[in-house]
């Protein structure tokens, strides 16, 4: 396991950061052009969530290493207002804004693993990897 | 027992490493092994003796994560990767590597330095060491090589066929698990791409069963051939099939034919085009030529 | 003309080419750049009274949520002017992942190529000026016999 990175997520731009890293730590990892579209899609997703919903967080990058296999994990956080019903969010079709909503279950179906912690007043944290 | 240092074991390799290297070559050359040439052989292991004398004089610890030992690990995975891709074994490949004990281990015996115990506990553990890290090597890129062949069988098994300009054919044939299947439509979406094709038929004439997952990746296959563009008909379905699907619930929003042929009938309706007869059809075989 | 550039900051180009806009993608597009896309193409079908607008995704490894809610975007006020929205080169990875996102793109019709997208634009312009009223049912290549 190497060392994390991490990225702050406060703008546009940084979006579009997290998918060059993410894209690079994927290819880095081994996964095959499908698994990392998934990974970098997911990604993409939420950290527009972090920015749009959590008013800015940080996104962290992580090599997997399980004997032969390997994985990137991210980790996304903000100090946001936080989810109220975590079940219905993953939900699809979900939406508390304009548009196709928070994309946590299109995400969540994105990846090995997916997993949310989220309370009103006290942030949103979510963790994804994909192994190879 | 106290491990001697690392530079005690450079020190041996530095100056006897002619005689370990042909008394090494001449245990390998016992095992008269014709995949390796003699040649090539005497470059890995005078190669490897090179990088060892180095590193160990370099190194402070005999602990391979020290980066002094980089070269020789290295080296180590290449040749491990070879021997891995030319067909030897795992005990064929670490025997390359432990032949090099005797030798070595005869070296400490003559020089008498007075911890013979200490020198022989350092050089045996190193050796094992870099032997384990080999088997890590081989083991992984004999992994590599069967996920290479299993893909290469997924793709040789599935074809994609052009019928005509703009119509692609895919004969499914046997059994599609999860792995098979997201191969298989991974290869269709980039021939729809390659071919330019606007209708794609998956004929499952060949396909002894399809339960729900199949179902859902042949739905999912169509669905990204949708949105790229193309269009999907499935033929081939067979009674039991059909049955199957209703009991389990699975609905298929695509155009399905019987047979293959209806199937490349529809497609060329579809794109505007006819087969016609243009004279008389050739009946039998053409005469044999000379 | 191309897309204007507006205080230095990158636009997307809209290229007219008969009575279609072509506009490709090329770049990672963030908010603002989707936003001034939008509003650019908006402009120009009404400059232009253009009949499609044809969106060249081939260069994009990733379409998320927003880009998908971009394309429909487009598609939906460029449908109130009137104009019909192709987009075309998806690449099989990003389809893949779009279906297993769940999202499908409404509204927007998809082509495999620039070729192709003008192809259906022209179509449906001859289809308008012959004033069939079924034009739109052509252009899905349904049977016109109505055997199907």
């Amino acid at each position: 396991m190497g060392p994390s990175k991490t990225i702050q997520i406060r703008a546009g731009e940084d979006i579009v950061r997290v998918r060059q890293e993410v894209r690079s730590h994927a290819i880095a990892a081994g996964l095959g052009l499908v698994d990392q579209t998934k990974i970098v899609t997911a990604a993409s997703e939420l950290a527009r969530n972090t920015l749009d919903y959590g008013h800015g967080g940080t996104a962290t990058l992580e090599m997997l290493q399980n004997g032969m296999r390997r994985g990137i994990r991210i980790v996304f956080e903000d100090q946001g207002p936080g989810i109220p019903d975590v079940e219905l969010a993953l939900k699809d079709g979900y939406s508390s804004g304009k548009g196709m909503g928070l994309g946590l279950g299109g995400a969540r179906r994105l990846c090995n693993e997916f997993s949310i912690v989220s309370e009103p007043g006290r942030g949103t944290r979510v963790a994804i990897a994909r192994w190879r | 027992m106290t491990p001697s240092s690392p530079a005690l074991i450079g020190d041996i390799l530095s100056r006897h490493s002619d005689e370990i290297l042909s008394e090494w070559l001449a245990l390998l050359r016992n095992r008269s092994d014709h995949r390796i040439s003699a040649r090539a052989l005497e470059a890995q292991c005078a190669g490897l003796l090179q990088r060892l004398s180095e590193a160990t004089s370099r190194a402070s610890t005999t602990s391979l994560e020290d980066e002094a030992f980089g070269p020789v690990l290295d080296m180590i995975a290449d040749v491990s990767r070879s021997r891995a891709a030319q067909g030897f074994s795992p005990s064929e490949t670490a025997a390359f590597l432990f032949s090099l004990k005797e030798p070595l281990f005869a070296r400490i015996a003559a020089t008498d330095s007075g911890r013979f115990a200490g020198d022989i506990w350092t050089v045996g553990s190193l050796l094992d060491a870099v032997g384990l890290h080999m088997m890590d090597t081989f083991q992984r890129e004999r992994e590599d090589v069967i996920l290479r062949q299993q893909s290469e069988i997924s793709e040789l098994s599935t074809p994609v066929v052009k019928l005509w300009q703009g119509v692609l054919a895919l004969p499914l044939i046997g059994t599609l698990d999860s792995s098979r299947t997201q191969v298989v439509m991974e290869n269709l979406l980039d021939s729809i791409v390659r071919y330019e094709a606007d209708i794609a038929i998956i004929d499952i004439t060949g396909v002894p069963t399809v339960d729900t997952l199949v179902a859902q990746h042949l739905l999912k296959t169509v669905a990204a051939a949708r949105l790229m563009g193309a269009d999907c008909i499935i033929s081939g379905i067979r009674p039991q099939i059909a049955q199957t699907m209703v009991h389990l619930g699975v609905e298929l929003n695509v155009v399905s034919k019987a047979t293959l042929a209806d199937a490349f009938a529809l497609a060329l309706r579809r794109l505007g085009r006819a087969v016609v007869t243009t004279r008389q059809p050739v009946l039998g075989a053409a005469p044999h030529a000379g | 003309m191309p897309g204007e550039h507006r205080g230095g900051m990158d636009r997307i180009a809209i290229l007219k080419l008969g009575q279609a806009l072509l506009v490709t993608i090329q770049v990672d597009m963030h908010d603002r750049l989707a936003l001034a896309l939008e509003e650019d193409l908006t402009t120009r079908i009404v400059d232009t009274s253009a009949k499609g607008v044809l969106i060249d995704i081939s260069a994009l490894e990733i379409v998320d949520s927003f880009i998908g809610r971009t394309l429909g975007s487009i598609a939906t006020v460029a449908r109130m002017l009137d104009a019909e929205t192709v987009v075309v080169g998806m690449r099989p990875a990003v389809a893949i992942t779009l279906v297993e996102l769940g999202l499908s793109l409404p509204g927007v019709r998809t082509a495999l190529n620039a070729e192709r997208g003008m192809a259906m634009i022209q179509a449906r312009v001859a289809a308008d000026i012959a004033g069939n009223p079924f034009g739109e049912g052509m252009m899905d290549g349904a049977d016109p016999d109505g055997t199907e």
